[in-house]
């Protein structure tokens, strides 16, 4: 039987598919800057809208910054703090 | 004012992305980053619109250079690319983006965005209100 992916999992999926980054998702630990990796200004915003349709939440505008951006474990505790929030 | 009172910004961005982008989230897309009035002005084609709307967020971003925001950056739509009557662009700040401006002391601010062979580009200089002897202030800006 398959596990249920991890949040991280579903994170990295979202970046694999809108990213657009220079190097495999795998290849990246999840402190990695996806920046430096090769995300631009305009992918983020791709990040954004996919990761708000797949959790079902939207960033409010305080986390409108490039850090929430930054790395898979900034991306995972940003959906936590809003999961927390919504739950 | 000297060459020390400018600041500048300048960005690019792949004209097929926004196309993309357009295609795969719609209005959520267009209406999270473009305000009513760039969209408008971006009606056509869809390769026509998407050039123009790639523009716009250059022209976005290349202002965010300018603002340098320390930390959350202000909406997209707080910077608006305003078309004049006879065909010109400006930029208009509102909201969180124009409060970072008077904050820095900057403006007026030109513009200027091109777009060609797939890629859209603008730049944004910016002069500082200090550097004209006077105060920042809200003027040309909407709360």
């Amino acid at each position: 039987m398959s596990e249920e992916p991890t949040l991280k999992d579903q994170i990295r999926q979202v970046l694999a598919e809108h990213a657009r980054l220079a190097v495999p998702i795998g290849t990246l630990d999840d402190h990695a800057d996806l920046f430096l990796a090769g995300m631009t200004s305009h992918a983020s915003v791709n990040v954004m809208l996919a990761l708000e349709d797949r959790f079902e939440i939207e960033f409010p505008e305080s986390m409108l910054r490039k850090s929430t951006f930054q790395s898979v474990a900034a991306i995972d505790a940003a959906l936590s703090e809003l999961q927390s929030v919504s739950a | 004012m000297t060459i020390e009172d400018l600041s500048v910004g300048v960005d690019l961005v792949d004209i097929s992305e926004v196309a993309k982008s357009v295609k795969r989230f719609g209005d959520k897309y267009l209406r999270r980053v473009y305000t009513e009035h760039e969209i408008a002005c971006c009606k056509g084609p869809p390769d026509v619109a998407a050039g123009s709307l790639a523009a716009r967020f250059a022209a976005k971003e290349a202002t965010l250079k300018v603002l340098r925001p320390d930390g959350a950056r202000p909406d997209w739509r707080s910077i608006e690319v305003v078309r004049l009557p006879n065909g010109s662009c400006k930029l208009r700040l509102r909201g969180a983006a124009a409060r970072l401006a008077v904050e820095r002391g900057l403006g007026p601010f030109a513009l200027s965005m091109t777009h060609e062979a797939g890629l859209a580009a603008a730049v944004v200089v910016s002069g500082s209100a200090s550097g004209y002897g006077g105060e920042p202030t809200m003027e040309g800006h909407e709360p």
